[in-house]
This record gives C-alpha cells, sequence and structure tokens, in this order.
C-alpha cells in the first residue's frame, strides 16, 4: 500500500503548482497512470481526498487516464499496444519484446483551475 | 476570475526520481556497482546477501549493504558477520524503500573503495517497482517454496527487472519446483530476462551470480540500459 506515498508526492506537486499558476480554486487534477506502474487506482482516490484536505485541492475531482500497455515490435517495425500484461509479445506477429514503449507513466498531465491571474499560453474556458 | 486548464505533464514521483538520479551519478562516479534486491517477504534475500556477501569478502572484494526493514536491525547484523560494512533502514511500516532514505543513510559513507553495494529492499513485489533508488542492477528474487506462476501475478515488478535469481533451489525437488514453467512465466513478463538457479545453503549458482556481477560492473551501467526505464 504505497498509495499513500504516491498520494502525498501528487498534492505537494499539484498544489505547488496550482499556487504558481495562482489559483483560488483547484477543480480538476488529471493524471496519467500506466496499467504497469504499480498503482492501484481505487486506493490512491481513496487516499487522495484524505491528503487534499485543508490544501487548496481540498475537494478537487482526481481524474484517471489508464495508459495501456505498448512494446516495439522489431519485425513489425512499430510500436504495438497490448491488450493485457499476460504476456510481453506482439499481438500482430507474436515475437517476444522486452522493448517498453509505454505502460509505466505516473504523472500529472494537467489541472482545472479557477485564477485571478490573467492566462499565459494556456487554454481558457468559458 | 477564470478557469482555465494548467498543463503539467510532470512525474508525480520526480522528487524521488532526481534524487535516484544523483544517487546513479553518485554510484558512477565512485564506480561502485549498486543493486537493488526485491522479492516477497520469506524469499530469502538476507540470505542469499550474506552468502554474497561473504563470498565476496572471501575473495578480498569491497563489497557494503544497505538492508531495509520495517522494524528491528537483525538483518544488518545477519549481514555484518560476513566483515562487511552494512547498515540498516527502519521504514517503520513503510512497505517500501525510497531514494531518500537511500541517500540519508549513505551520508558520510566513502564510496571510492567499493566494488559493490547491495540494497536490500522491504519485502513486497509491488510497490518497491514504483521507486528507482539510483540502482544499475535490479535483481528480482523468486524461491521455489513460492509459485512458478509468481512473474505472471506480479508483471511490474518482474518486467522492471535485470536479472532474475530463483533461490532455495535445495529444496526444488522437495517442493516439486518445475523449473520450466517458471522460466516460462519469467520469460511471458520480461523476455530475455537472466535467470540463475541458486542456494544460499549450498553454493549452487554463486560462481555464475559473480561472474554476473563483474561482468556489469566492467561493462558500466550504460550497456545495459533497462528497457523502459525511462517511461
Amino acid at each position: 500500500m504505497h498509495e499513500l506515498s504516491i498520494a502525498h508526492s501528487l498534492v505537494e506537486l499539484a498544489a505547488r503548482a496550482a499556487e504558481q499558476a495562482g489559483a483560488t480554486r483547484v477543480h480538476e487534477v488529471r493524471i496519467a497512470v500506466g496499467v504497469l506502474a504499480g498503482v492501484s487506482v481505487d486506493s490512491l482516490l481513496f487516499c487522495y481526498d484524505i491528503v487534499t484536505r485543508d490544501t487548496l485541492l481540498e475537494n478537487s475531482r482526481l481524474s484517471v487516464r489508464s495508459v495501456p500497455l505498448a512494446v516495439w515490435c522489431a519485425p513489425c517495425a512499430r510500436e504495438v499496444e497490448l491488450p493485457d500484461l499476460s504476456g510481453f509479445r506482439c499481438s500482430v506477429c507474436g515475437t517476444p519484446s522486452a522493448d517498453l514503449r509505454a505502460g509505466r507513466e505516473l504523472f500529472v498531465e494537467s489541472l482545472e483551475i479557477d485564477s485571478d491571474a490573467a492566462p499565459t499560453g494556456e487554454v481558457a474556458r468559458t | 476570475m477564470s478557469t482555465r486548464i494548467l498543463e503539467l505533464r510532470q512525474g508525480i514521483l520526480n522528487k524521488n526520481d532526481e534524487l535516484a538520479r544523483s544517487l546513479r551519478e553518485r554510484f558512477r562516479a565512485a564506480s561502485v556497482l549498486a543493486l537493488n534486491l526485491v522479492s516477497s517477504p520469506g524469499t530469502g534475500k538476507t540470505a542469499f546477501l550474506e552468502r554474497t556477501l561473504r563470498e565476496l569478502v572471501a575473495r578480498g572484494v569491497p563489497v557494503a549493504a544497505l538492508v531495509g526493514d520495517l522494524e528491528t536491525d537483525n538483518d544488518a547484523k545477519r549481514l555484518a558477520a560476513s566483515g562487511a560494512p552494512v547498515r540498516q533502514i527502519n521504514t517503520h511500516g513503510r512497505c517500501h524503500l525510497e531514494a531518500e532514505w537511500v541517500a540519508a543513510h549513505l551520508t558520510e559513507w566513502d564510496l571510492s573503495g567499493l566494488d559493490y553495494l547491495f540494497i536490500e529492499n522491504v519485502g513486497n513485489l509491488v510497490c518497491p517497482s514504483s521507486y528507482d533508488l539510483g540502482e544499475a542492477v535490479r535483481a528480482v528474487l523468486l524461491s521455489v517454496t513460492e509459485g512458478e506462476d509468481k512473474p505472471r501475478k506480479y508483471p511490474g515488478i518482474f518486467n522492471s527487472a535485470d536479472v532474475a535469481l530463483i533461490t532455495k533451489w535445495d529444496l526444488a525437488g522437495p517442493c516439486e519446483f518445475d523449473e520450466a514453467v517458471a522460466r516460462a512465466s519469467i520469460e511471458a513478463v520480461r523476455p530475455g530476462l537472466p535467470v540463475i538457479l541458486t542456494s544460499a545453503k549450498t553454493g549452487l549458482g554463486m560462481d555464475e551470480w559473480l561472474a554476473f556481477l563483474a561482468e556489469r560492473r566492467r561493462a558500466g551501467p550504460v550497456a545495459f540500459a533497462r528497457p523502459g526505464a525511462s517511461l
């Protein structure tokens, strides 16, 4: 159960970024989690509500985009998405591949915030 | 007042990853090969490491170890009997080691005279896979008293490993451990992963393991970049 540690790191990072951007409120935190990242999304969501208490992120939504596994297949000369974690082999030609191209992601993609500051280069929403 | 999207694209564990990078740089500068040993509780990491330290010390190879456990310094005491310098990390309930604790336990430790630094992680096949400790080699251990299909059950950690060590081989017969099934399940989740059969009791596999270590140390970390490590 390391999701509490991960939630702490996430909240620390997102709160700092929100603060620097002059946010007065955070509506949503969007993260990407690879299927091989070793993170239980349910546990993370549970921890998130606890860890965000008394922070700028309190009552914000955590939305998680799951990133599927992909490996590089040399014979096919392309990246191949794998349907599950049961076998690291090309789903087209069957060649085993340890050349992981996606699936370990664990990062914050974006925040949806309210701020008084004028947006600089970001997408404004009405 | 406006509502807007703030793009970030920042790693959630980037603090740990940055620390791990600086540890890796420190290990490289000192020419020490750092290894992270991971497995379930009870696989025999400490017994295996005890034997490894003893063999290396007997050959005059300078080696040291950090050992992580939730509580007690029992393992550090056990390992220190080999004559190698050993430090205990107590995580007090936490299920994995982080780069920060490794760094904290390495302060004032001169690494430059060492050939190898072993870091024995907390027994756990899930959480340690997310935390880079700056190691050049991640060794995953699987004992014959566990199921042959464990790699398929824990693909994340087996996929992130650089070598698999099957431990307690002296018990393979009584446990009716099927080597071919175990190898196939490792191959399924990490094609091409080197596998070494070992026994800390009989010494089986130690020559092969020490040769593997020497080869990795000689080649340096770049020659063996872990696939997908940068994701």
